[in-house]
């Protein structure tokens, strides 16, 4: 019948337009539609101070984490944090919190959208969203429209630099990597080492600077730099070829969803060095899904799971009480992030805006989950970090 | 030599998916872009089948082939069918398809939530095996034969036997095949059904190979299994099936020699030159379509 040369043209420019077709239709996708602007602000101040504060309206917060998509594993636990702080203060009472919770499906531009929304709902302020990437597309909304922001998860320099109303309570890589590859090199006398990240995601592109830095700095030699996608899951490839430079250690800057395959596909092929991740492997499903693989994994972290201090302490049980399973990093900054809200609401006894803008700012030596916490002149977070190692399934302090 | 066995593990399950792609379009003239979402689908059927059903990884694979299948059917009967009697069949059956993926996916969603899904720890063979200096799991080993296996078995039954050769005819000329008294309809779902049969094994044993079944994993390999089968000869099977491994080997010896940030591009490229040299494909003919 057809001549097949001419035929195979019409399948292929319609296979375009179907295929623009749905991008446009998954960028006009959900976005809940508006409960109204809750209090005005005159309504949000209140009588006392500190603990005795109270206001008559619940506080409105809005908060844009990745509940799907390929960070939902790091939302969902935020959100656990979250809830579990809002109820805690709830039972507190004297200040209480309506808590709206926004999943921005790991898209930016779906991050913007609910800025907009959120800030047009007249929230007192923003917390997320989970990743620093869509931080750096939506934080201009907020900062622009006046409304203050905490990053809970943004680990990505540059965040802060977006204006004078963006904060955030999670350590940057630039503060955490340092420690942990002073702390690798003296436990395993690396001297070369193959460096991989994936290139295409703000988070674990400023994660690898990080990395090349401190090992500048510790005199380690990079002998190779390999690049990935933050969707790719088979890393055999750029495994074998890390492999071929013999390194004391492999130095990987990725999100958890790359970090396990790669994690597991690296001890397949007979590599048995340590594996130094960044933020993004701190997250207890490595074990759970590498499994023995995962064993030998170094880890900088902003929290430190087994420490006693009395926050954590409780913490740490009620987390289990709730959710019947243990909280990782993420979950702990969620909560301590809205603790740290309550904590600058209560100081001038007001939740407009300004005052909690102003207040967060002056955070200092404030006793959280995280350790004794402060904010920098930065707006950036300041608390002890940890480097941990993978033992038997478990994080474990590496001294 | 570990790069040159990287490249074939991936690059057989590029052809398996892309097979099941050009079938129906050498065969049917159409092209059916809910292949991707079944893909994804039978991953996670074959994990949930694993995890709960307490079945071995192996005896998941027919079980999920059935899956496939029934899929296939489906998606004949919902996406293709209602439409075949228009004039912009071809058009109207692509979006019908993509239309259909997108609930397949929400589907998958509402059942298994958002997360990445893996098989439950300790499924896997232990076993390991050196060749050459390089290092091959046993899991490796049968996906590479569960492929091969399919793929000869196609080939085998559409130039063989009875259904083969309906088949091929009404490739060549619905019209004339049905007057010759081949039940078009029939040969179409079955078409329908082998090609997801067979997107649903390269879909396990794509999850398989990377331990990792996520919503996005058919998306990613869309693109990947256009590029093949338009480089193998659109239509063509043998085709597919040296595209497949062509774009796996290209991407491994992009990241081997030349660096691994330029993987796609060297891929796609190599690709792209293949089709100024010979327009229709490595195996295309320019004759009548063959299947």
């Amino acid at each position: 019948m057809h001549n097949q040369g001419r035929d195979m043209r019409v399948p292929l420019s319609t296979a375009a337009a179907a295929a623009a077709a749905v991008l446009l239709l998954a960028s006009c996708g959900s976005g809940d539609g508006g409960d109204s602007g809750a209090a005005a602000s005159g309504e949000l101040s209140g009588e006392g101070s500190g603990d005795s504060c109270t206001i008559e309206a619940e506080v409105p917060i809005g908060a844009v984490l990745s509940l799907t998509g390929a960070a939902a594993s790091y939302g969902e636990s935020q959100q656990r944090g979250l809830d579990l702080a809002a109820a805690q203060l709830a039972e507190k009472g004297g200040v209480t919190y309506d808590l709206r919770i926004e999943d921005d499906q790991t898209d930016p531009r779906q991050g913007i959208t609910l800025f907009d929304q959120f800030v047009s709902d007249g929230v007192s302020l923003i917390i997320g969203p989970t990743l620093s990437n869509a931080a750096v597309q939506a934080d201009p909304i907020a900062q622009e429209a006046g409304v203050p922001v905490l990053g809970i998860s943004n680990t990505a320099a540059g965040v802060t630099e977006i204006g004078d109303y963006v904060f955030r309570n999670s350590l940057t890589e630039q503060a955490v990597i340092p420690q942990t590859i002073a702390t690798a090199t003296e436990e395993y006398g690396l001297q070369d080492v193959v460096v991989m990240y994936s290139n295409d995601d703000a988070f674990t592109e400023s994660g690898y600077e990080a990395f090349a830095a401190a090992l500048e700095e510790q005199g380690v030699t990079v002998s190779e730099t390999i690049t990935f996608s933050k969707a790719d899951t088979d890393f055999r490839a750029l495994l074998t070829q890390a492999q071929q430079s013999d390194p004391d250690a492999l130095v990987v800057s990725a999100l958890i969803e790359a970090a396990i395959p790669l994690v597991t596909q690296a001890r397949e092929l007979g590599i048995d060095v340590p594996i130094i991740g960044g933020n993004g492997f701190n997250n207890p499903r490595l074990m759970a899904d590498a499994g023995q693989a995962a064993e030998g994994v170094v880890v900088g972290a902003a929290w430190n799971s087994a420490s006693d201090n009395p926050e954590n302490a409780a913490f740490l049980a009620d987390f289990a009480a709730e959710y019947d399973s243990q909280p990782d990093q993420f979950a702990a900054q969620a909560y301590a992030g809205l603790m740290l809200v309550d904590q600058a609401v209560r100081a001038n006894c007001a939740a407009d805006r300004e005052s909690i803008k102003q207040a967060l700012g002056e955070l200092e030596n404030v006793p959280t989950v995280l350790g004794e916490f402060s904010i920098d002149e930065n707006r950036d977070a300041v608390h002890p970090a940890v480097v941990q190692i993978v033992q038997n399934g478990t994080f474990a302090v590496l001294e | 030599m570990q790069q040159l066995l990287n490249g074939i593990f991936i690059g057989s399950i590029y052809a398996l998916f892309a097979i099941g792609f050009t079938l129906v379009f050498g065969i049917l003239d159409r092209l059916n872009l809910a292949h991707p979402a079944v893909f994804a689908a039978s991953a996670f059927v074959g994990i949930e089948l694993v995890e709960r059903g307490g079945l071995s990884l192996w005896a998941a694979l027919p079980i999920v082939f059935v899956f496939g299948a029934v899929l296939g059917l489906v998606i004949e009967r919902l996406a293709f069918r209602p439409l075949k009697g228009r004039a912009d069949a071809h058009f109207a059956g692509l979006i019908s398809s993509i239309a259909l993926a997108g609930m397949l996916i929400a589907l998958l969603q509402w059942r298994y939530g958002p997360d990445t899904r893996r098989f439950p720890a300790g499924s896997f063979p232990e076993t390991r095996f050196e060749v050459v200096g390089a290092q091959v799991t046993l899991a490796q080993v049968v996906i590479l034969a569960v492929s091969l296996t399919l793929m000869v078995g196609l080939t085998y039954m559409v130039t063989r036997t009875r259904l083969g050769r309906g088949m091929r005819a009404v490739a060549e000329n619905p019209t004339a095949a049905r007057v010759l008294g081949v039940n078009v309809d029939r040969i179409t779902a079955v078409t329908f059904a082998i090609s997801s049969a067979l997107g649903a094994v390269a879909g396990v044993l794509f999850a398989i190979n990377v331990n990792t079944a996520q919503l996005g994993m058919g998306a990613a390999i869309e693109l990947k299994g256009l590029a093949v089968i338009i480089v193998g000869g659109m239509g063509s099977l043998p085709g597919a099936l040296i595209g497949g491994l062509v774009l796996g080997l290209a991407e491994v010896f992009a990241v081997q020699y030349i660096g691994s940030s330029w993987r796609d591009v060297i891929a796609f490229g190599l690709l792209f030159l293949i089709l100024l040299v010979r327009p229709q494909g490595l195996l295309g003919a320019r004759r009548v379509r063959e299947v």
